[in-house]
Formats: structure tokens, sequence, C-alpha cells
């Protein structure tokens, strides 16, 4: 062969994937961030549940189950009990409710608890023993929820309860059919079992005693004491509270109502009490509420569910006067403000007892001298922040103290005032707390969410359910609860989707591998910001690039 | 517990993947190893569709051919941005020769491999809609007729945008580019020109066509699969917005893929032997408004005097509808 | 086997002997029997492993041809005049990618007006175009011309035209010996891509080049072009030393008596006239030249072998002490002279040269020897213009026919 002086011609070639070599990053003007934002779910949520979270380790199906679980227990110990009674703000929050439906995310709730009542599944563990003593006062949502936070921060707590069972207005207040008792009591002994000490049956009466045997006191005494109206009455007239015949019926005894039972006023309390009243005996349990239907306090559930047993409502109406069997009802109008007055027209009504269910009042006759503890509008004053009364030491939550009477609200403000006091037993101020970024519907991007309906629970048949105490929501199966977490657009929170990955024109994002989600390569993103328009959950930010 | 199959996932095959999807299910983009045919460095203008495409198209035919896989490319955007010497971001055997004969490089490159007996090796072919629908059309259509072993994409992008927008036969009407500037009685493309190369394949009676976009990579994937599984001519034509020759910003491409497929002015088909077989149903219904007023190309159509435009567009997505049958769900 | 065979019959044999791998062709006259006879070969098996590739057009056919050269398989083809031109793109492309394809340019004349006649404007339209051209002067050097062609074009990563006058040798019957397949095989290598597509070996082929690597893209396509001279020589010697006859080469040297082709001739003396030309008008010039040197007239002969590379030294020394030179062209530069004249003057350039351009057989007009004869005979007297048409007609082109009907008005 011959020599060759020149090189061949291959019109320039050159080797695969040299291009690294050009930086593209350079042309960005803007960056896309990855963030965390806070889901209206969870801002929704009195217990502060990282709802979003825990469905998403529940749409793993059976490997995820027991890691949603603890991902709920790590905020709310009562997973079964709440998946029952929670009237879940959260849904009302939930982002997909704009789509199509809300995710039934109290459902969920309900599955993971009893999957691990049914497993067994402990609570965690507690910290090592810090050595310091809490006494709670009382045993409702709120008294629980603080002794199991304080006892995982490894304090000593014992819970202290006037009743013979535990569990306030969870066990008196809630019916059976809402609520079964083994469920309650399952998941009170697991709180038992991580070392809370209960005593039922022991009243606190010497607040000064108690401070002297332990390091700080919680009163969670709730608001167990029915609230009284002047009705004016004839000696026959049975009148009674609803707090008391869910107590007495929860006792065991209820009490005699007769065949007609007519319920004063219009709160959940109302709903339970005539429910109670249709599985006691009586035929006909008619509520007499003030007000109109749009105005009615009680979650709509349980007015539907009310009615749908044949509960009747009498809407603008006052009881007037009671005699024997015999109720005296004023119409009422609303005024412009939307308040009712009497129209001074009446009408007869039969009714063997009247129910009354206007509201309850706090317990506080443990305060009794204790003027450095200021009460307001029947309450225990406390600060917002730490949760503490005027009293050093002493922490109040729950019903007894201000806001809404719910259970959840008990153990968002429960787990808050384990916190206050595992700090004041610190000696150190409540961290600030960031403030929550919203992760709106505006930021989705819901094309690429699948079209999929609500998974409802089943409700029993009305007319059997009014025969006894059974439960009457049945749960979610496991196909059904992981489907209904599917739903959950994890609004704010990457879900890893791939869509960034995938959808970059440059090939500039890395993949991490399984939850540990995503990496922008700066060095070649252009910044054209696909990634953040077509993310799904809105969790990406493009911020404008400083150079 | 039991384990129980959940069809539903939480974006099913709308987005790219899916931690809950099994492996088997997820689309190749959707893999941390994907071959990423097309890498980073390229430098396509920021939000190209057209570079996200090819890197779906060729990720897949990759993965299809077991890794041995040879690339024509026309001349065009996708050559310029990707392999400007001493750079390449191609990572599979690559060749570029001229603008109108990738086809023809393609059916040597086949011809070649066939002589030598290498039945493993596949081929495809690529360019944008000039290098296909105009100049390269007579080498596209030569490939078609004597069905070579060639899989032809074309990425269409309605322009030349290499050379600074001029118009295409691939042009849609109304458009504004440098050669249809929006001046005078009829601004933009006018009505009654360019031609469908999706039609036009199927009269070559081929034995794959299909289109798609950049809006549904799960769809895309499965037609490269479909058409990879498959020896003769084959043609993909995927819709790729371009931000700089469309007037949009470069974060839009995806969307506009979209509302250009469920507002039914871009039909996503599949069509074998020259037959369709598989129309995209619409999913939810916008209208041309949400396509085209994103598009400073299309700008005057929003302005007084641009109201008949606007009808004849709606038309275009009716006539559309009805002769694919997009709202219809294929069995 | 020497029998006698049609020049485009005797090329198909010589490619199929080749053993291409892809042979891709558009039919235009007079190259059509070539590839006729490639397609019939590639179906009755003479041609085994041997994709034949019917396309649209001349420009798919080179397309084609840098594709299956690109992924590594030897790659013929074959074309003429308007069709070079169609695939003008194409040709320089396959030749800035380095791809040894074999093309037989049919030399025809270019339009308008149309005309399927035999001149050299096609091939020297694409002189430029980085390809090697090497003429044939008859059909036996025509088909040896494949052979050589494949070994230098895919020794250097370079296109080769093997070019040959249309009709006058494509379509004329000779007696031919056609190397065998055997030989073939014991002299052309085995093609071995310098670069080729290779999934175990990925390369990016055919990148765009900046101002910045452009011209040194271009020099380096220089320098390999100027090797090619040396490798043409060197196959052709080792072809003419394997099968005993000459082909190829630079340029073609003969005999001062017999007029024979004889690569020992001597160079041309101070007082000869000296005739240069390519193609198969050296056959007419041998029949010319040999009763004129016979009557004692000083007249040599000289033929381009190699157009591209052009051969300056071998043809200065061929040309020897020879200041008066004809060159008979059959392509025209308009407005300037001949072609090759063109070139001939470049490489002769400091000589002192008188060097006269002869255009002769555009568009298929026949050459005569007489008229050679003539021209020759007026140079030696020295009364030969500087351009000059041979046997140029009085009065020009015939007016057009009215034609057969009258026109109403």
């Amino acid at each position: 062969m011959s020599s060759h002086d020149a090189p061949p011609t291959h019109g320039l070639s050159t080797s695969p994937a040299t291009s690294l070599a050009y930086h593209t990053g350079t042309w960005r003007t803007e960056r896309p961030v990855y963030v965390e934002l806070t889901p209206p779910c969870q801002l929704a949520c009195p217990s502060g549940e990282d709802i979003r979270g825990w469905l998403g380790a529940a749409q793993e199906g059976a490997p995820g189950t027991e890691k949603a679980w603890r991902r709920i227990v790590n905020t709310n110990p009562f997973p079964a009990v709440m998946g029952r009674i929670c009237y879940h703000p959260c849904q009302e929050g939930c982002n997909r409710g704009e789509l199509d439906e809300e995710v039934g995310i109290n459902a969920v709730e309900r599955f993971l608890g009893d999957a691990a009542l049914a497993a067994g599944w402990a609570l965690p563990a507690p910290s090592a023993a810090t050595g310091r003593r809490v006494l709670v006062v009382g045993s409702g949502p709120a008294g629980l929820s603080a002794a199991y936070h304080l006892r995982r921060m490894g304090h000593e707590v014992t819970v202290r309860e006037a009743a013979a069972e535990p569990g306030g207005m969870m066990r008196y207040g809630i019916p059976a059919y809402r609520l079964p008792r083994d469920v309650l009591a399952a998941e009170i002994q697991r709180i038992v079992d991580i070392g809370v000490v209960i005593e039922c049956s022991t009243r606190v009466t010497d607040l000064a005693q108690a401070q002297r045997d332990f390091d700080a006191v919680v009163l969670t005494v709730g608001a167990g004491i029915g609230h009284h109206v002047d009705i004016p009455a004839g000696a026959a007239a049975k009148i009674v509270d609803a707090i008391d015949v869910l107590r007495e019926t929860a006792e065991g005894h209820p009490p005699m109502l007769g065949r007609k039972v007519a319920v004063y006023g219009g709160g959940n309390t109302a709903m339970d009490a005539a429910r109670t009243a249709k599985r006691i005996g009586a035929s006909d349990a008619v509520v007499v509420y003030r007000r109109t239907r749009e105005q009615m306090p009680a979650h709509p559930t349980e007015l539907e569910d009310a009615i749908g047993e044949g509960v009747r409502v009498q809407w603008l109406s006052t009881i007037a006067q009671v005699e024997g069997e015999r109720l005296t009802i004023e119409r009422m109008e609303l005024d412009e403000d939307g308040r009712p007055h009497g129209t001074g027209e009446f009408e007869e009504l039969d009714a063997d007892a009247v129910v009354l269910a206007v509201g309850q009042d706090a317990d506080l006759s443990l305060l009794e001298g204790a003027t450095d503890i200021s009460v307001n509008d029947g309450v225990v004053a406390v600060d917002e922040g730490t949760m503490m009364t005027g009293r050093p030491g002493v922490f109040a939550a729950g019903d007894v103290s201000p806001g809404s009477r719910t259970a959840t609200y008990a153990i968002g403000r429960g787990h808050r005032a384990a916190r206050a006091v595992d700090r004041f037993l610190a000696g150190l101020p409540m961290p600030a707390e960031p403030p929550a970024r919203e992760a709106t519907y505006a930021r989705l991007n819901t094309w690429y969410y699948s079209d999929a309906p609500k998974q409802h629970r089943a409700t029993l048949e009305a007319a059997r359910r009014v025969t006894g105490f059974e439960e009457v929501m049945q749960g979610l199966d496991a196909e059904h609860a992981v489907f209904e977490a599917r739903r959950c657009m994890s609004c704010g929170s990457c879900f890893e989707c791939d869509n960034c990955f995938g959808m970059c024109p440059d090939d500039a994002i890395r993949k991490l591998g399984p939850g540990l989600k995503f990496e922008i390569d700066y060095d070649y993103c252009k910044g054209c910001g696909i990634c953040a328009n077509e993310c799904p959950a809105g969790s990406i930010d493009m911020i404008p690039e400083i150079k | 517990m039991t384990t129980v199959h959940i069809p539903f996932m939480q974006t099913g095959t709308l987005a790219v993947g899916g931690r809950l999807l099994d492996l088997e299910e997820r689309s190749v983009q959707s893999q941390a190893d994907r071959p990423s045919s097309l890498t980073k460095g390229h430098r396509a203008c920021q939000g190209c569709a057209e570079a996200l495409a090819a890197r779906w198209v060729m990720d897949t035919a990759v993965e299809e051919s077991g890794g041995k896989l040879i690339v024509a490319n026309a001349t065009g955007c996708l050559e310029v941005f990707s392999t400007l010497y001493p750079e390449s971001a191609w990572k599979p055997p690559w060749i570029h020769s001229l603008f109108a004969n990738a086809a023809a490089v393609a059916t040597g490159i086949a011809s070649a491999l066939r002589a030598q007996g290498r039945d493993d090796v596949r081929v495809l072919a690529q360019g944008g809609d000039g290098g296909t629908v105009d100049i390269g059309l007579a080498a596209v259509s030569g490939m078609f007729e004597r069905n070579d072993d060639v899989l032809y994409v074309c990425y269409d992008n309605q322009g030349y945008m290499n050379t600074g927008v001029q118009r295409s036969s691939a042009t849609p009407p109304t458009a504004r580019t440098a050669t249809t500037p929006a001046v005078g009685k009829a601004p933009g493309a006018p009505y009654g020109q360019g031609k469908s190369m999706p039609k036009i394949a199927m009269a070559h009676e081929i034995p794959y066509v299909a289109t798609a976009t950049v809006a549904d990579l799960r769809d895309l994937e499965s037609k490269v699969r479909t058409a990879m599984s498959m020896h003769g001519a084959r043609y993909l034509h995927v819709l790729v917005p371009c931000p700089v020759g469309w007037g949009t910003s470069a974060a839009q491409s995806i969307a506009l893929s979209r509302a250009a497929v469920e507002s039914g002015i871009f039909p996503v088909l599949e069509a074998r032997d020259g037959e369709i077989v598989a129309t995209h149903p619409i999913r939810e219904r916008v209208d041309v408004e949400e396509y085209l007023r994103p598009q400073a190309r299309f700008a005057h159509l929003f302005k007084p005097g641009g109201e008949e435009g606007l009808e004849r567009w709606r038309a275009l997505a009716e006539a559309n509808i009805r002769r694919f049958r997009l709202t219809e769900a294929t069995p | 086997m020497r029998e006698v065979l049609e020049g485009s019959q005797a090329v198909a044999m010589a490619v199929a002997r080749c053993r291409p791998g892809v042979v891709c062709a558009y039919p235009i006259s007079p190259q059509t029997h070539i590839v006729e006879a490639l397609s019939r070969m590639s179906r009755t098996g003479e041609l085994t492993d041997c994709e034949y590739v019917n396309v649209e057009s001349e420009f798919s056919a080179m397309s084609v041809s840098i594709g299956s050269s690109a992924a590594g398989s030897r790659t013929y083809t074959a074309t003429a005049s308007q069709g070079l031109l169609y695939m003008a793109e194409a040709v320089y492309n396959a030749a800035g990618m380095g791809l040894p394809i074999v093309m037989t340019v049919a030399n025809r004349a270019i339009g308008a007006p149309i005309n399927i006649w035999n001149d050299h404007s096609d091939s020297m339209a694409m002189r430029d175009a980085g390809w090697l051209q090497l003429f044939a002067m008859d059909n036996q050097e025509a088909a040896d011309l494949h052979v050589i062609a494949f070994a230098v074009a895919e020794e250097l990563g370079m296109p080769a035209m093997v070019c040959m006058d249309g009709f006058v040798l494509t379509h004329a019957s000779d007696v031919v010996d056609v190397p065998s397949a055997e030989d073939i095989d014991a002299f052309l290598p085995p093609f071995r891509p310098l670069q080729s597509l290779d999934v175990e070996n990925p390369a990016t082929i055919g990148t765009m080049a900046g101002p910045e690597s452009f011209t040194e893209t271009k020099y380096l396509q220089h320098m390999r072009f100027l090797d090619a001279a040396d490798v043409i020589a060197s196959w052709s010697a080792r072809f003419a030393e394997r099968f005993g006859r000459e082909a190829g080469g630079l340029v073609a040297r003969f005999d001062p008596d017999t007029l024979d082709r004889s690569a020992t001739a001597p160079p041309a003396k101070w007082d000869d006239v000296t005739v240069i030309a390519m193609g198969s008008v050296l056959g007419t010039l041998q029949a010319a030249i040999e009763p004129m040197r016979a009557a004692g007239a000083h007249v040599r002969l000289v033929g381009i072998s190699a157009f591209r590379p052009f051969p300056t030294q071998a043809l200065r020394d061929a040309v020897g002490a020879s200041r008066n030179i004809v060159v008979v062209d059959r392509a025209l530069e308009l407005g300037a002279q001949g072609v090759l004249t063109s070139c001939v003057g470049g490489a002769l350039v400091g000589t002192g040269s008188r060097i006269h351009s002869v255009v002769a057989g555009l568009g298929g007009r026949p050459i005569l020897a007489s008229s050679l004869t003539a021209v020759i005979q007026r140079a030696i007297d020295g009364d030969l213009r500087r351009l000059e048409f041979l046997d140029l007609k009085e009065g020009g082109v015939p007016a057009p026919s009215l034609g057969a009907t009258e026109v109403s008005r």
C-alpha cells in the first residue's frame, strides 16, 4: 500500500455524547427548584395530620399499610376512632373536590386504623426516660393525645379519669353505632401499652397537690355538663339533657324517654340524641331547631344519616312551653341578619320527653380558688402559643379550653400541649413555626390525574340500623382503600411521577431512585420551565436566576 | 392481608412514570438508566419539543432494537443543534448527509445491512417537516413505495424554523411566518395550501403510519414500539411545538401539544396498510382558542377581523373530529 | 476470457466480480445497459450478497449509496449527464464524507438543448466535487478501471468516477477480457471501511463545521486528494503486473511509431506537436497519428487517464520538451476554451508552451480521423488558432421549422 501524508476525510465525524462539554446551563434566566408545600387537607386538619404523607404510603397497597399507619400515629394515636367519628374538615379542603370529588381521606384512615388493630401493631416505643412526671386530668381525646405524645417524649405520664372508663366524650358522648366500644378500647389500650398509666374513677380535686406530685399538669376535663335553657314547664314535664341520655346509654342503662321524643338543638349532639332515642325505643324523634338547614351546626352527614333513619326536623321552631306530654312550638322567622325571631304563631307537638341539646359546659370545679387561672366564656384561658394557663406548669387542652369542640381539634391541641409541656420541662421556649405555603389548586396540573370516582363507604340500610347500636358505616376493603388513597393528588409534593425527568428536553434532570426523587443538573438546565408547567402536584417553582 | 391488583394509578398512564407502576409497565423515559440517545449539552432552544420528541422516539427505538440502531438525520434544527463540531449530542451511530435525502440514506444503510446479513441492526431516519414534506418528499415517497425496512420519523414544527421561521407546506393556514407575514388582506399562510404527510404516507399503503405528540409520552412510545416490531417502511409523524417559531413561552410546548389534540386540530391516529385502525379519542374537549391564543403566530386571529379565521379553525377541528371520530373511543 | 462484449456488459461483469454489497441506480441513457445487466445478475444469482435498489431519482441513487457505503458495504452506482447534475449535491457530499463509492459516468452532453449523445460536459461539471475521475479510452480499460477504482477509492476513503464515453463505448461491442472473479478476489482486498456506522463503535458522522474548522477540513481533503496520484499509479502498476495489460494510471503514453499504449514510451521531443486528449477519442487519434508518423510528421499522443486528481507532474514528464500542444477537448468552458485545455494550461504553466484548444465531438458529433489529421497538420504548420471548433458548420444552427400546420389568425 502507498503511504499517505494526509488523514482520510470523514466529513467531520466525532464521538458520541461529546456535547457534555457544552454547558447549556449558562443560558438560563430562571431556574426550577423543587418545593414542598403544605396541602390544604393538612392545613384543614385540626389534628395536623400529614395526610398527604400517609395517603402516599397507603397508595403502595399492602407493603405501605403499616408505614401509612405509622405516619398517622405520629400525630394522632386514634386512626380507627377518628376514621369513624371525625367530621373530616380535611376533605372540605381537598383540592380533588374541585376536579371531581374529594378524596375519602377519612375512609382510608379508618381502613388503616382497623388494619393496625387487626395486625396488632404497637405504637412507637417511648424515647429514653427523662425522669419527669406529668399528670393529665381527664382521658378524653385531648387528654389521651397529650398523654401519648408526652410518653413518646420519654416522660412518665399518669392520666386520672373521674369516670369508670377512659375515653371521655368518645365513650360517653358518641353513640356506639358511630364508634364501636371495642375499637375505642383497643386504641386506648395501645396507649396504655407504651406505659401511660390511666387511673379511672379518680377525680382530681386538688390542683395544688397535683402540682406538688407532678412536674406539670395538663387539664383536659372536657365539657361534660349539659347547658340549660329556660323553658316554661309544668311539673309533669320530662326534660333531660342530651349528654346525659348519651352517657347513660353508653353506660348500658339507657333512660326511658317514651314513644315520642323531641330534641331541642341543632348540633351534632342533637343528631346523636335523636338517633339514640330511636334506638332506645322512640318511634318518633323530632328535632326542634330555631334556624334553617343552612345554618345548622350539625355536620351535614350527621343530619342526612338522622333523616335517613326517620328522624324529623322542625325548622325555624322554638319550644315555647312544655306542659306534660304537650309542647307548644313557636314558629320563627329570620331577620335580615339571619337571626331568628318569634312570629307569635304557635302550634302544638306531642312528646313524651324533651331532650335538651343546646350545648355543654366545662366542669371547672377543680379551679375553684385558683385566681391565677382565668376563665373566659366558660373555658380556661390559655396562652395560644404555649397552651399554658395563667399558672406556670398548668396547661389546658380540649373542650375545657377555647376552640372547636371536636375530637380532632382536641387531639391536635393535646399534641400541642404535649410539645409545650416538653419545652416547659426543658426550660425552652416553643420553637417558631415557619409559615406554611399552601399547595393551592391553581398550582396543580390536573390533566395528569386519572379520572376516578370516590369510593363511598357502604351504609347500612336505615331500617336496619335504628334497631340497635351496631356500626352504621362499613369500612373500605383493602382494594378500595388503596384505590381511594391513589386518588390523592399529592398537592405540593413530588410523588415521583417522572414527568420532570421524562419531559426535560435537555435531559438535565437526574432521577435519584425510589423515594429519593430528582435532582436538576444546573450545568445543562436551560430553564425552559416545562418541568414546572407539567408537574401535576405543583411542586416545582421557577425562580429568577441571579447572575 | 392479601395483595390485590389495583388498576387505578394516581396518574394512570398520563404521566411519564410513577412509583406505583410495575417495572414492566414503566415508560422508557421514566427509567433512571434510559438510553438518553440525545443527551445533554445539545443546543436546542429552550422548550424545544423536537429535542424532546427525538429523545423519546430514539430511546424507545434503541431499547426495542437491543441497542442496535443506526440513525440517518436530515439537515435541519435537529441536526444543527445536536452536532456542532467537535461535539455530538447523539449516542447511537448517527449520520447526517443532506437536507432532502435522509430517507434514501436510510435505505442505503438498510440495504447494506441486509447485504451483510445483519438483520439484528435496525434503521431509523428522521427529519423536520421541511426535510420530509417539502424537499425530501421524493426520497421519503421512494422509501415508502419500495417498502424499505426503515422507520421514518417526521418532527413537524410546521415551518422552516432553522432558517428563521419561513413557511413550509406543513405550515397551517393563517399562521404568520417570515414569508407569510400577518399583513394585508389575508394575513398569514393562505388557505387551500399545504399537505397532510400522514395521509400521503397512508396512500402508499405501507405497513404502519402513526401520528403522535409530545403531550402523550406513552402513546408515542407505544407507537415506536409497534413500529419497531414490524419490518418494512413505517412512518411516524410527531407534532413538535417550536417556542421560537410559534411565539410561545418555552414552558408551554407540552401544554400546546395537548391543546392541539384536545381541540381536534391534530388527530392522533394509527394506520396499517393504508387503513386507519385506531384514533386517540379526545379526553377533555377544548376550544381551538386554547391552542391558538398562546401562539403569537396567530395573534391576528384575536384582533378585529380575525373572527372569520377563528371560525375556520373551529370548522377544521369539527371536521377532524367528525372524520376521525375523535370523540369516540376505539375498541 | 476474451469475448466480444458491449462496453456496458463488460463494465457490469467487472463490477459484479468486484462483489459490491449494494448497487443502486436510476436509469438514464446511455448508462442503462450497465444497470440493467447488474439488476439481472442480482436476480440470477451471478451477483450474490448484493442488494440492487431501484430508486426514484439520481439524487436518491447517490444518497442510498452514501448510506450503504457509510454502513460498510462496497457500493456502486452509475449515471450520466442530467442525472449526474441532479445528484450533484449528493456527489459533493459523498466526497466530503470520505465514502469510497464507485460510479460509472457514461459521459453525455448536458442540456438545454437536451441531447443524449456523448461529450464530457457532465464529468467536467463535477470536476471539483472531490471525486477521482478515471477516463477509459476503450471498453477493455473501462472494465479494468472499475477494479482499480474500487481498490484506490477504498484505500483512500474517497469516491471514484469511472468515465466512459456514452454510446461510443457503452453501446459498442469489442473484444474484451473481463478479469475473472477469482483474479479480482486475489487482486482487490475486501472492503474494510476506514469508518462506518457501527453499533458496536458508534460515531456521529456528518457534523456541522463552523468557520473555525471548515478551512482545515478542506485543506486536509486537498492533501488527501494529492496523495491519490501515487495511489492510482501504484494500483495501476500492480494491475498491469497481474493482468499483463495497462489500464488506468495517471497519463497514458503511446509508442511514437506503433501508437500502441506504452508506459515506457519516451517523452515527446522539442520539435514534436503533442496531442493531448482523454476517453475514446484517443483511439481515433491513434488511427489519425500513426500514418502521419509513418510519413515523418513529428507528432506525439498523450492521454489523460486520471483527470482528477489532475496529473500535473506525469503530464509534464510525458510532454517532455514539446512546446506545441493540441488539446482535443470534449467539453467547453464557455467564453474561454475547452475544460481540459485549461487544466493542461495550468499543468504546463511556465513552460512557454503554445496550447491549442480543439473543441470536438460536442453532443455526439462524430470526430473524424481526417478532421483530426487536418488540425494536427495545421498545428505542425503553425496556423492552428488558440481555440477551434472541429468541423464547425458555416452559418450556425438551421432555422427552426415552422411546423406542419398553419395557424389560422
